[in-house]
Protein backbone atom coordinates (compact mmCIF):
# COMPACT_ATOMS: atom_id res chain seq x y z
CA UNK A 1 0.00 0.00 0.00
CA UNK A 2 1.53 3.35 -0.72
CA UNK A 3 1.91 6.37 1.67
CA UNK A 4 -1.12 7.66 2.74
CA UNK A 5 -0.01 11.32 1.92
CA UNK A 6 0.23 9.93 -1.67
CA UNK A 7 -3.65 9.11 -1.50
CA UNK A 8 -6.12 11.12 -3.66
CA UNK A 9 -8.72 12.37 -1.25
CA UNK A 10 -11.29 10.83 -3.34
CA UNK A 11 -9.56 7.68 -2.10
CA UNK A 12 -8.74 8.65 1.14
CA UNK A 13 -13.00 9.44 1.87
CA UNK A 14 -13.40 5.83 1.27
CA UNK A 15 -11.07 4.57 3.21
CA UNK A 16 -12.58 6.90 6.34
CA UNK A 17 -15.66 5.42 5.73
CA UNK A 18 -14.58 1.60 5.72
CA UNK A 19 -13.07 2.50 8.75
CA UNK A 20 -9.74 1.66 7.11
CA UNK A 21 -7.50 4.54 8.42
CA UNK A 22 -8.45 7.38 10.46
CA UNK A 23 -7.70 11.37 9.99
CA UNK A 24 -5.00 11.48 12.51
CA UNK A 25 -2.50 8.43 10.32
CA UNK A 26 -3.41 10.49 7.75
CA UNK A 27 -2.84 13.94 8.74
CA UNK A 28 0.11 12.68 10.64
CA UNK A 29 1.54 11.09 7.61
CA UNK A 30 0.99 14.24 5.54
CA UNK A 31 2.65 16.09 8.19
CA UNK A 32 5.61 14.22 8.21
CA UNK A 33 5.63 14.93 4.34
CA UNK A 34 6.00 18.41 5.27
CA UNK A 35 8.95 18.20 7.80
CA UNK A 36 10.73 15.93 5.48
CA UNK A 37 10.32 18.14 2.32
CA UNK A 38 9.95 21.82 3.82
CA UNK A 39 13.68 22.70 3.65
CA UNK A 40 14.09 22.17 0.05
CA UNK A 41 10.68 22.88 -1.40
CA UNK A 42 9.39 25.38 0.84
CA UNK A 43 5.06 25.30 0.61
CA UNK A 44 4.60 26.69 3.03
CA UNK A 45 4.65 30.33 5.49
CA UNK A 46 3.02 28.44 8.46
CA UNK A 47 2.19 25.00 9.24
CA UNK A 48 0.07 24.34 12.13
CA UNK A 49 0.68 20.32 13.54
CA UNK A 50 -1.72 20.80 16.55
CA UNK A 51 -4.20 22.55 15.18
CA UNK A 52 -4.38 19.90 12.24
CA UNK A 53 -4.13 17.19 14.71
CA UNK A 54 -7.04 18.29 16.70
CA UNK A 55 -8.83 18.96 13.50
CA UNK A 56 -7.70 15.54 12.90
CA UNK A 57 -8.98 13.92 16.30
CA UNK A 58 -12.47 15.64 16.00
CA UNK A 59 -13.09 14.85 12.49
CA UNK A 60 -12.31 11.14 13.69
CA UNK A 61 -15.22 11.69 16.01
CA UNK A 62 -17.47 12.82 13.64
CA UNK A 63 -16.83 9.90 11.37
CA UNK A 64 -17.48 7.65 14.41
CA UNK A 65 -20.60 9.51 15.20
CA UNK A 66 -21.94 9.00 11.89
CA UNK A 67 -22.09 12.84 11.00
CA UNK A 68 -19.31 12.64 8.40
CA UNK A 69 -19.29 14.82 5.14
CA UNK A 70 -17.65 13.67 1.66
CA UNK A 71 -14.34 15.73 2.76
CA UNK A 72 -14.32 15.49 6.43
CA UNK A 73 -10.89 14.11 7.65
CA UNK A 74 -9.36 15.63 4.73
CA UNK A 75 -6.03 17.55 5.01
CA UNK A 76 -5.70 20.64 3.15
CA UNK A 77 -3.31 23.97 2.94
CA UNK A 78 -4.79 27.25 2.56
CA UNK A 79 -3.32 29.95 0.93
CA UNK A 80 -1.90 32.68 2.91
CA UNK A 81 -3.91 35.39 1.82
CA UNK A 82 -7.08 34.18 3.53
CA UNK A 83 -8.20 34.53 6.83
CA UNK A 84 -7.80 32.06 9.05
CA UNK A 85 -8.85 33.55 12.73
CA UNK A 86 -6.54 33.61 15.38
CA UNK A 87 -3.58 32.47 12.90
CA UNK A 88 -1.15 34.21 11.27
CA UNK A 89 -2.08 35.27 7.79
CA UNK A 90 0.34 36.96 6.10
CA UNK A 91 -0.21 37.23 2.47
CA UNK A 92 3.36 36.78 1.90
CA UNK A 93 4.04 40.21 3.14
CA UNK A 94 6.33 41.68 5.66
CA UNK A 95 3.37 44.35 6.24
CA UNK A 96 1.40 41.64 7.46
CA UNK A 97 3.60 39.64 8.97
CA UNK A 98 2.16 39.58 12.45
CA UNK A 99 -1.57 40.33 11.54
CA UNK A 100 -3.82 37.58 12.92
CA UNK A 101 -7.63 38.06 11.66
CA UNK A 102 -10.48 37.98 14.41
CA UNK A 103 -12.44 35.72 11.83
CA UNK A 104 -12.28 33.02 9.42
CA UNK A 105 -12.85 33.60 5.70
CA UNK A 106 -15.98 31.90 4.46
CA UNK A 107 -14.42 29.89 2.75
CA UNK A 108 -11.81 28.93 5.71
CA UNK A 109 -15.55 28.46 7.67
CA UNK A 110 -17.01 26.19 5.09
CA UNK A 111 -13.77 24.12 5.77
CA UNK A 112 -14.08 23.89 9.37
CA UNK A 113 -17.89 22.82 8.85
CA UNK A 114 -17.25 20.22 6.67
CA UNK A 115 -14.39 19.05 9.35
CA UNK A 116 -11.41 19.35 6.98
CA UNK A 117 -7.88 19.37 8.62
CA UNK A 118 -5.77 22.67 8.30
CA UNK A 119 -2.78 22.52 7.86
CA UNK A 120 -1.10 25.28 7.45
CA UNK A 121 -0.80 28.66 5.34
CA UNK A 122 0.36 27.81 1.50
CA UNK A 123 3.50 30.62 0.36
CA UNK A 124 2.43 32.87 -2.38
CA UNK A 125 3.71 36.07 -4.23
CA UNK A 126 3.04 38.92 -1.72
CA UNK A 127 0.09 39.95 -2.33
CA UNK A 128 -0.69 37.57 -5.06
CA UNK A 129 1.05 39.82 -7.29
CA UNK A 130 3.58 37.30 -9.63
CA UNK A 131 4.07 34.52 -11.37
CA UNK A 132 6.47 32.78 -9.53
CA UNK A 133 6.17 32.74 -6.12
CA UNK A 134 9.40 34.55 -5.61
CA UNK A 135 7.92 38.08 -4.34
CA UNK A 136 7.02 36.57 -1.36
CA UNK A 137 8.90 38.25 1.70
CA UNK A 138 9.36 34.82 3.20
CA UNK A 139 11.32 33.58 -0.02
CA UNK A 140 10.49 31.74 -2.97
CA UNK A 141 8.56 28.27 -3.16
CA UNK A 142 10.54 25.41 -5.42
CA UNK A 143 9.12 23.31 -7.72
CA UNK A 144 9.38 20.01 -6.21
CA UNK A 145 9.73 18.69 -10.47
CA UNK A 146 13.23 20.67 -10.45
CA UNK A 147 13.93 22.71 -7.19
CA UNK A 148 15.88 25.21 -9.49
CA UNK A 149 12.57 26.24 -11.09
CA UNK A 150 9.75 28.50 -9.91
CA UNK A 151 6.67 26.58 -8.86
CA UNK A 152 4.41 29.09 -10.73
CA UNK A 153 2.23 31.64 -9.24
CA UNK A 154 0.69 33.53 -7.44
CA UNK A 155 -0.89 30.54 -5.54
CA UNK A 156 2.93 28.26 -5.95
CA UNK A 157 3.05 26.71 -2.35
CA UNK A 158 -0.80 25.75 -2.82
CA UNK A 159 0.34 24.06 -6.31
CA UNK A 160 3.49 22.53 -4.24
CA UNK A 161 2.05 21.08 -1.39
CA UNK A 162 -0.57 19.07 -3.62
CA UNK A 163 1.89 18.28 -6.22
CA UNK A 164 4.56 16.84 -3.55
CA UNK A 165 1.97 15.45 -1.32
CA UNK A 166 2.64 17.97 1.36
CA UNK A 167 -1.33 18.24 1.68
CA UNK A 168 -3.71 16.23 0.07
CA UNK A 169 -5.62 19.26 -1.39
CA UNK A 170 -5.53 23.01 -1.13
CA UNK A 171 -6.61 26.13 -2.22
CA UNK A 172 -5.42 28.89 -3.99
CA UNK A 173 -7.05 32.18 -6.03
CA UNK A 174 -6.75 33.84 -9.42
CA UNK A 175 -6.79 36.92 -10.43
CA UNK A 176 -4.58 36.65 -13.70
CA UNK A 177 -3.82 33.13 -13.78
CA UNK A 178 -2.41 32.47 -10.16
CA UNK A 179 -4.53 29.06 -9.90
CA UNK A 180 -3.95 28.08 -13.42
CA UNK A 181 -0.19 28.53 -14.11
CA UNK A 182 1.03 26.87 -10.64
CA UNK A 183 -1.15 24.24 -11.05
CA UNK A 184 0.29 23.65 -14.98
CA UNK A 185 3.86 24.21 -13.94
CA UNK A 186 3.64 21.73 -10.68
CA UNK A 187 1.58 19.12 -13.02
CA UNK A 188 -1.77 19.46 -10.76
CA UNK A 189 -5.23 19.90 -11.77
CA UNK A 190 -6.04 23.72 -10.50
CA UNK A 191 -9.39 25.39 -11.44
CA UNK A 192 -10.39 29.32 -10.98
CA UNK A 193 -14.54 29.43 -10.86
CA UNK A 194 -16.87 31.92 -12.46
CA UNK A 195 -16.05 35.01 -10.64
CA UNK A 196 -19.16 35.03 -8.13
CA UNK A 197 -19.46 31.45 -7.49
CA UNK A 198 -16.82 31.54 -4.62
CA UNK A 199 -17.18 33.65 -1.83
CA UNK A 200 -14.21 36.35 -1.51
CA UNK A 201 -15.10 37.32 1.89
CA UNK A 202 -11.90 37.16 4.14
CA UNK A 203 -9.70 36.88 1.40
CA UNK A 204 -7.14 39.35 0.83
CA UNK A 205 -8.20 42.11 -1.79
CA UNK A 206 -5.99 42.19 -5.09
CA UNK A 207 -7.98 43.29 -7.58
CA UNK A 208 -11.19 42.87 -6.56
CA UNK A 209 -12.79 42.65 -9.83
CA UNK A 210 -10.83 39.49 -11.32
CA UNK A 211 -10.19 37.70 -7.59
CA UNK A 212 -11.65 34.65 -7.09
CA UNK A 213 -10.33 31.56 -5.06
CA UNK A 214 -10.53 27.89 -6.56
CA UNK A 215 -9.28 24.49 -5.63
CA UNK A 216 -6.21 22.42 -6.49
CA UNK A 217 -5.94 18.66 -6.32
CA UNK A 218 -4.32 15.49 -7.95
CA UNK A 219 -7.01 14.60 -9.98
CA UNK A 220 -11.01 15.60 -11.39
CA UNK A 221 -12.46 13.67 -8.62
CA UNK A 222 -11.30 15.89 -5.60
CA UNK A 223 -11.45 19.37 -7.54
CA UNK A 224 -15.18 17.94 -7.68
CA UNK A 225 -15.56 17.60 -4.47
CA UNK A 226 -14.42 20.84 -3.40
CA UNK A 227 -16.12 22.97 -5.58
CA UNK A 228 -19.27 21.17 -4.33
CA UNK A 229 -18.19 22.81 -0.86
CA UNK A 230 -16.70 25.98 -2.52
CA UNK A 231 -19.28 27.26 -4.50
CA UNK A 232 -22.34 28.74 -3.23
CA UNK A 233 -23.69 31.98 -2.37
CA UNK A 234 -22.58 34.03 0.29
CA UNK A 235 -24.59 37.00 1.61
CA UNK A 236 -21.18 38.23 2.93
CA UNK A 237 -19.76 38.90 -0.31
CA UNK A 238 -22.02 41.15 -2.62
CA UNK A 239 -20.87 39.82 -5.98
CA UNK A 240 -21.02 36.45 -4.63
CA UNK A 241 -24.14 35.34 -7.22
CA UNK A 242 -26.81 33.77 -5.38
CA UNK A 243 -27.42 30.36 -8.33
CA UNK A 244 -28.07 26.70 -7.31
CA UNK A 245 -24.54 24.83 -8.15
CA UNK A 246 -25.28 21.42 -9.65
CA UNK A 247 -23.23 18.32 -8.08
CA UNK A 248 -20.17 18.62 -9.96
CA UNK A 249 -19.38 14.87 -8.95
CA UNK A 250 -22.29 13.81 -10.90
CA UNK A 251 -20.10 15.06 -14.03
CA UNK A 252 -17.29 12.71 -14.08
CA UNK A 253 -18.60 9.77 -15.21
CA UNK A 254 -20.78 11.60 -18.03
CA UNK A 255 -19.29 10.74 -22.00
CA UNK A 256 -18.03 13.47 -23.83
CA UNK A 257 -18.52 12.64 -27.32
CA UNK A 258 -20.50 15.21 -29.42
CA UNK A 259 -19.01 17.99 -27.25
CA UNK A 260 -17.39 21.07 -29.41
CA UNK A 261 -13.69 22.54 -28.44
CA UNK A 262 -13.29 25.92 -29.93
CA UNK A 263 -9.54 26.25 -30.32
CA UNK A 264 -7.86 30.63 -30.73
CA UNK A 265 -6.19 30.36 -33.15
CA UNK A 266 -4.06 34.10 -31.71
CA UNK A 267 -2.97 31.76 -28.74
CA UNK A 268 -1.72 29.09 -31.04
CA UNK A 269 0.53 31.10 -33.67
CA UNK A 270 2.22 32.79 -30.54
CA UNK A 271 3.48 28.98 -29.37
CA UNK A 272 7.15 28.67 -29.67
CA UNK A 273 7.86 26.04 -27.30
CA UNK A 274 8.02 22.61 -28.92
CA UNK A 275 7.24 20.54 -25.88
CA UNK A 276 3.81 22.64 -25.44
CA UNK A 277 2.99 22.73 -28.67
CA UNK A 278 3.49 18.68 -28.77
CA UNK A 279 1.42 18.04 -25.77
CA UNK A 280 -1.38 20.59 -26.46
CA UNK A 281 -1.78 18.45 -30.19
CA UNK A 282 -1.37 14.78 -28.44
CA UNK A 283 -4.17 16.06 -26.29
CA UNK A 284 -6.25 17.17 -28.87
CA UNK A 285 -5.87 14.02 -29.85
CA UNK A 286 -7.12 12.47 -27.03
CA UNK A 287 -9.98 14.23 -26.94
CA UNK A 288 -11.15 13.40 -30.80
CA UNK A 289 -10.37 9.77 -29.84
CA UNK A 290 -13.96 10.36 -27.11
CA UNK A 291 -15.45 11.98 -29.53
CA UNK A 292 -15.06 15.45 -28.62
CA UNK A 293 -15.46 17.61 -32.25
CA UNK A 294 -12.65 20.55 -32.84
CA UNK A 295 -13.72 24.22 -34.58
CA UNK A 296 -10.89 27.23 -35.52
CA UNK A 297 -11.86 30.51 -33.18
CA UNK A 298 -10.73 33.76 -33.91
CA UNK A 299 -10.70 36.23 -30.65
CA UNK A 300 -8.79 39.08 -31.48
CA UNK A 301 -9.06 41.82 -28.19
CA UNK A 302 -7.57 38.76 -26.74
CA UNK A 303 -4.21 39.99 -27.81
CA UNK A 304 -4.89 42.81 -25.87
CA UNK A 305 -5.62 41.03 -22.83
CA UNK A 306 -1.92 41.89 -20.36
CA UNK A 307 -2.00 45.66 -21.42
CA UNK A 308 -5.38 46.17 -20.41
CA UNK A 309 -4.89 43.66 -17.52
CA UNK A 310 -1.66 45.49 -15.95
CA UNK A 311 -3.86 48.44 -16.04
CA UNK A 312 -6.87 47.69 -14.29
CA UNK A 313 -5.19 45.26 -11.79
CA UNK A 314 -2.35 47.47 -10.23
CA UNK A 315 -5.38 50.39 -10.40
CA UNK A 316 -7.99 48.46 -8.47
CA UNK A 317 -4.47 47.16 -6.20
CA UNK A 318 -3.41 50.49 -5.75
CA UNK A 319 -6.75 51.30 -4.01
CA UNK A 320 -7.38 47.97 -2.31
CA UNK A 321 -3.63 48.87 -0.66
CA UNK A 322 -4.51 51.91 0.74
CA UNK A 323 -5.63 50.23 3.72
CA UNK A 324 -2.05 49.19 4.72
CA UNK A 325 -1.61 52.47 6.75
CA UNK A 326 -0.05 51.19 10.05
CA UNK A 327 -3.29 52.21 11.95
CA UNK A 328 -5.89 49.32 12.55
CA UNK A 329 -3.43 46.34 11.87
CA UNK A 330 -0.22 45.61 10.44
CA UNK A 331 3.32 46.98 10.65
CA UNK A 332 4.11 50.72 11.34
CA UNK A 333 7.26 52.40 10.99
CA UNK A 334 8.94 53.47 14.26
CA UNK A 335 10.51 56.95 13.59
CA UNK A 336 8.43 59.70 11.33
CA UNK A 337 7.37 62.65 12.03
CA UNK A 338 4.07 63.17 11.52
CA UNK A 339 1.14 60.91 10.39
CA UNK A 340 1.69 61.47 6.42
CA UNK A 341 5.31 60.41 7.35
CA UNK A 342 3.98 57.29 9.31
CA UNK A 343 2.54 56.16 6.38
CA UNK A 344 5.02 56.50 4.19
CA UNK A 345 7.72 54.71 6.13
CA UNK A 346 5.30 52.06 6.78
CA UNK A 347 4.44 51.60 3.78
CA UNK A 348 7.97 51.75 2.05
CA UNK A 349 9.60 49.11 4.92
CA UNK A 350 6.12 46.82 4.41
CA UNK A 351 5.67 46.24 1.05
CA UNK A 352 8.45 44.61 -1.44
CA UNK A 353 9.41 45.91 -4.65
CA UNK A 354 6.56 43.94 -6.88
CA UNK A 355 3.82 45.18 -4.78
CA UNK A 356 5.23 48.93 -4.82
CA UNK A 357 5.90 48.68 -8.65
CA UNK A 358 2.27 47.96 -8.94
CA UNK A 359 0.82 50.72 -6.78
CA UNK A 360 3.03 53.06 -8.71
CA UNK A 361 1.71 51.91 -11.90
CA UNK A 362 -2.46 52.07 -10.26
CA UNK A 363 -1.87 55.47 -8.59
CA UNK A 364 0.03 56.54 -12.22
CA UNK A 365 -2.96 54.98 -14.31
CA UNK A 366 -6.06 56.68 -12.17
CA UNK A 367 -3.90 60.11 -11.66
CA UNK A 368 -5.56 63.24 -12.91
CA UNK A 369 -4.92 63.59 -16.55
CA UNK A 370 -4.42 59.95 -17.24
CA UNK A 371 -7.78 58.34 -16.12
CA UNK A 372 -9.29 58.14 -19.87
CA UNK A 373 -5.82 57.34 -22.10
CA UNK A 374 -5.25 54.41 -19.71
CA UNK A 375 -8.29 52.90 -16.90
CA UNK A 376 -10.90 53.72 -19.11
CA UNK A 377 -9.84 52.42 -22.22
CA UNK A 378 -9.02 49.09 -20.55
CA UNK A 379 -12.40 49.15 -19.13
CA UNK A 380 -13.40 49.30 -22.95
CA UNK A 381 -10.72 46.37 -24.38
CA UNK A 382 -12.46 44.68 -21.10
CA UNK A 383 -16.03 44.80 -22.43
CA UNK A 384 -14.10 43.78 -26.27
CA UNK A 385 -12.72 40.69 -24.86
CA UNK A 386 -15.52 39.58 -22.95
CA UNK A 387 -17.57 40.25 -26.50
CA UNK A 388 -15.44 37.83 -28.37
CA UNK A 389 -15.41 34.52 -25.28
CA UNK A 390 -19.43 34.85 -25.08
CA UNK A 391 -19.13 34.67 -29.68
CA UNK A 392 -17.22 32.16 -29.22
CA UNK A 393 -19.32 30.02 -26.89
CA UNK A 394 -21.91 29.85 -29.65
CA UNK A 395 -20.12 27.49 -31.66
CA UNK A 396 -18.35 25.87 -28.96
CA UNK A 397 -18.71 24.14 -25.45
CA UNK A 398 -15.42 25.27 -24.13
CA UNK A 399 -12.13 26.35 -25.33
CA UNK A 400 -9.05 24.29 -25.61
CA UNK A 401 -5.56 26.06 -25.39
CA UNK A 402 -2.14 25.90 -22.91
CA UNK A 403 -1.98 27.54 -19.58
CA UNK A 404 1.36 29.12 -20.62
CA UNK A 405 3.58 29.83 -23.39
CA UNK A 406 6.37 27.70 -21.87
CA UNK A 407 6.99 24.88 -18.84
CA UNK A 408 8.91 26.74 -15.79
CA UNK A 409 11.75 28.87 -15.82
CA UNK A 410 14.46 29.41 -13.58
CA UNK A 411 14.60 30.97 -10.17
CA UNK A 412 15.77 34.74 -10.77
CA UNK A 413 15.52 34.49 -14.72
CA UNK A 414 12.51 36.99 -14.75
CA UNK A 415 12.79 38.90 -11.39
CA UNK A 416 14.30 41.94 -13.08
CA UNK A 417 12.26 42.21 -16.13
CA UNK A 418 8.39 42.78 -15.15
CA UNK A 419 7.28 42.52 -18.81
CA UNK A 420 8.85 39.22 -19.37
CA UNK A 421 7.12 37.71 -16.19
CA UNK A 422 3.87 39.30 -16.85
CA UNK A 423 3.73 37.73 -20.61
CA UNK A 424 3.62 34.30 -18.38
CA UNK A 425 -0.08 34.99 -17.78
CA UNK A 426 -0.43 35.58 -21.74
CA UNK A 427 -3.48 32.68 -22.23
CA UNK A 428 -4.96 32.76 -18.28
CA UNK A 429 -5.50 36.86 -17.95
CA UNK A 430 -8.13 36.94 -20.79
CA UNK A 431 -10.54 34.35 -18.69
CA UNK A 432 -10.47 36.28 -15.34
CA UNK A 433 -11.22 40.24 -17.59
CA UNK A 434 -14.33 38.39 -18.57
CA UNK A 435 -14.75 36.28 -15.40
CA UNK A 436 -15.24 32.82 -17.06
CA UNK A 437 -13.90 29.47 -15.34
CA UNK A 438 -10.67 28.12 -16.16
CA UNK A 439 -9.29 25.01 -15.76
CA UNK A 440 -5.52 23.61 -15.52
CA UNK A 441 -5.05 19.76 -16.20
CA UNK A 442 -1.86 18.04 -17.05
CA UNK A 443 -1.61 17.17 -20.50
CA UNK A 444 2.03 16.40 -21.16
CA UNK A 445 5.53 16.73 -19.99
CA UNK A 446 8.66 18.64 -21.45
CA UNK A 447 11.98 16.94 -22.45
CA UNK A 448 13.44 17.47 -19.37
CA UNK A 449 10.74 16.66 -17.53
CA UNK A 450 8.69 19.30 -16.05
CA UNK A 451 4.77 19.39 -16.19
CA UNK A 452 2.66 21.10 -19.24
CA UNK A 453 -0.75 21.79 -18.40
CA UNK A 454 -3.90 21.63 -20.93
CA UNK A 455 -6.11 24.45 -20.41
CA UNK A 456 -10.07 24.43 -20.85
CA UNK A 457 -12.27 27.80 -20.41
CA UNK A 458 -15.79 27.42 -20.34
CA UNK A 459 -18.96 30.27 -20.09
CA UNK A 460 -20.17 31.61 -17.17
CA UNK A 461 -21.05 29.04 -14.52
CA UNK A 462 -19.75 26.37 -17.06
CA UNK A 463 -17.50 24.42 -14.24
CA UNK A 464 -19.85 21.33 -14.69
CA UNK A 465 -18.39 21.26 -18.17
CA UNK A 466 -14.93 21.38 -17.54
CA UNK A 467 -15.23 18.73 -14.99
CA UNK A 468 -16.78 16.13 -17.49
CA UNK A 469 -14.50 17.25 -20.24
CA UNK A 470 -11.05 16.98 -18.20
CA UNK A 471 -13.05 13.71 -16.11
CA UNK A 472 -12.83 12.39 -19.51
CA UNK A 473 -9.48 13.13 -20.37
CA UNK A 474 -7.84 11.74 -16.91
CA UNK A 475 -9.46 8.18 -17.67
CA UNK A 476 -7.69 8.33 -21.06
CA UNK A 477 -4.49 9.98 -19.47
CA UNK A 478 -1.81 9.48 -16.83
CA UNK A 479 -0.05 12.85 -16.54
CA UNK A 480 -2.09 13.87 -13.57
CA UNK A 481 -0.52 10.32 -11.96
CA UNK A 482 2.82 10.91 -12.00
CA UNK A 483 4.83 12.27 -9.24
CA UNK A 484 7.78 14.13 -9.08
CA UNK A 485 11.04 11.85 -7.49
CA UNK A 486 11.97 13.40 -4.42
CA UNK B 1 10.35 58.85 -21.94
CA UNK B 2 6.62 58.54 -20.83
CA UNK B 3 7.48 59.36 -17.34
CA UNK B 4 9.53 61.92 -15.88
CA UNK B 5 11.10 61.95 -12.53
CA UNK B 6 9.04 64.53 -11.18
CA UNK B 7 6.24 62.49 -11.96
CA UNK B 8 7.50 59.47 -10.28
CA UNK B 9 7.78 61.59 -7.14
CA UNK B 10 4.75 62.79 -7.21
CA UNK B 11 3.62 59.15 -7.80
CA UNK B 12 5.28 58.33 -4.95
CA UNK B 13 3.52 60.74 -2.65
CA UNK B 14 0.20 60.11 -3.81
CA UNK B 15 0.86 56.38 -3.80
CA UNK B 16 2.09 57.36 -0.21
CA UNK B 17 5.93 55.35 -0.49
CA UNK B 18 8.69 56.78 0.62
CA UNK B 19 11.25 55.48 -2.06
CA UNK B 20 14.77 56.25 -1.88
CA UNK B 21 16.52 57.47 -5.11
CA UNK B 22 17.50 54.53 -6.31
CA UNK B 23 14.20 52.72 -6.02
CA UNK B 24 12.86 55.97 -8.07
CA UNK B 25 15.07 55.50 -10.93
CA UNK B 26 14.77 51.94 -10.82
CA UNK B 27 10.89 52.71 -11.66
CA UNK B 28 10.69 55.24 -13.69
CA UNK B 29 12.69 52.64 -16.07
CA UNK B 30 10.25 50.02 -15.16
CA UNK B 31 7.31 51.80 -15.69
CA UNK B 32 8.17 53.90 -19.01
CA UNK B 33 9.05 50.53 -20.27
CA UNK B 34 5.76 49.13 -18.89
CA UNK B 35 3.05 52.45 -20.07
CA UNK B 36 5.19 51.42 -23.59
CA UNK B 37 3.58 48.10 -23.62
CA UNK B 38 0.72 49.75 -22.85
CA UNK B 39 0.54 51.43 -25.95
CA UNK B 40 -0.43 48.83 -28.22
CA UNK B 41 -3.70 49.31 -26.52
CA UNK B 42 -4.36 52.81 -28.63
CA UNK B 43 -4.52 50.94 -31.78
CA UNK B 44 -7.88 49.79 -30.75
CA UNK B 45 -10.87 51.37 -31.63
CA UNK B 46 -13.03 52.05 -29.05
CA UNK B 47 -15.19 54.90 -29.57
CA UNK B 48 -18.73 53.54 -29.20
CA UNK B 49 -17.78 50.87 -26.64
CA UNK B 50 -19.18 50.63 -22.91
CA UNK B 51 -16.00 50.18 -19.77
CA UNK B 52 -16.70 47.23 -18.05
CA UNK B 53 -16.03 47.60 -14.15
CA UNK B 54 -16.45 44.20 -13.20
CA UNK B 55 -17.67 40.61 -14.48
CA UNK B 56 -21.04 40.13 -12.54
CA UNK B 57 -24.31 42.53 -13.24
CA UNK B 58 -24.16 44.27 -9.93
CA UNK B 59 -27.59 44.30 -7.83
CA UNK B 60 -28.12 45.80 -4.39
CA UNK B 61 -28.70 42.56 -2.16
CA UNK B 62 -31.26 43.81 0.26
CA UNK B 63 -31.34 41.78 3.77
CA UNK B 64 -33.79 42.26 7.03
CA UNK B 65 -32.88 45.02 9.26
CA UNK B 66 -31.88 42.60 11.98
CA UNK B 67 -29.63 43.35 15.24
CA UNK B 68 -26.31 41.01 15.24
CA UNK B 69 -23.73 40.54 16.87
CA UNK B 70 -20.54 42.21 15.77
CA UNK B 71 -16.61 42.26 16.45
CA UNK B 72 -15.99 43.26 19.82
CA UNK B 73 -13.74 46.09 20.47
CA UNK B 74 -10.89 44.16 22.32
CA UNK B 75 -11.14 42.09 18.81
CA UNK B 76 -11.27 44.64 16.84
CA UNK B 77 -8.15 46.18 18.75
CA UNK B 78 -5.91 43.36 18.86
CA UNK B 79 -3.70 43.93 15.56
CA UNK B 80 -3.05 47.66 16.36
CA UNK B 81 0.13 48.34 16.25
CA UNK B 82 -0.73 51.26 18.97
CA UNK B 83 -4.18 51.56 21.14
CA UNK B 84 -5.12 52.43 24.50
CA UNK B 85 -8.19 49.63 24.87
CA UNK B 86 -10.73 51.62 23.51
CA UNK B 87 -9.13 53.56 20.47
CA UNK B 88 -6.82 53.27 17.88
CA UNK B 89 -3.62 55.67 18.57
CA UNK B 90 -1.83 57.99 15.75
CA UNK B 91 0.60 61.10 15.95
CA UNK B 92 -1.23 64.23 16.59
CA UNK B 93 -2.74 65.15 12.98
CA UNK B 94 -4.04 69.00 14.34
CA UNK B 95 -1.81 71.42 15.70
Amino acid sequence: MSDLYEKTATELASLLRAKKTSSVEITESVLSRIEALEPKIHSYVNIYPDLALSMAKEADQRILDGRARPLTGIPIAIKDNMCLQNEKTTCGSRILANFRPPYDATVVRLIREEGMVILGSANMDEFAMGSSTETSYWGPTRNPWDAERIPGGSSGGSAAAVACGQATVSIGSDTGGSIRLPASFCGVTGMKPTYGAVSRFGLVAYASSLDQIGPFARDISDVSLLLNLLCRHDPLDSTSVPIEHPDFTKFLDKPVSGMTLGVPVEFFSKLENEDVESSLSDARKVFEKLGVKFVELSLPSLDYGIAAYYIIAPCEASSNLARYDGVKYGHRARDFDGMIEMYCKTRAEGFGAEVKRRIMLGTYSLSSGYYDAYYLKAAKIRTLITKDFKQSFESCDAIFCPVAPAPAFKIGEKVDDPIQMYLTDVFTIPVNMAGLPGISCPAGFSSDGLPIGLQLIAPHFGESKLVQLVAAFQKETDYHLRRPAL
Amino acid sequence: MKITLEQVDYVAVLGRLDLSHDEKIKYMGQLDDILKYMDALSAVPTEDVEPMAGPVELFTPLREDIVKPSLSLERALTNAPSSDGSSFLVPKIIE
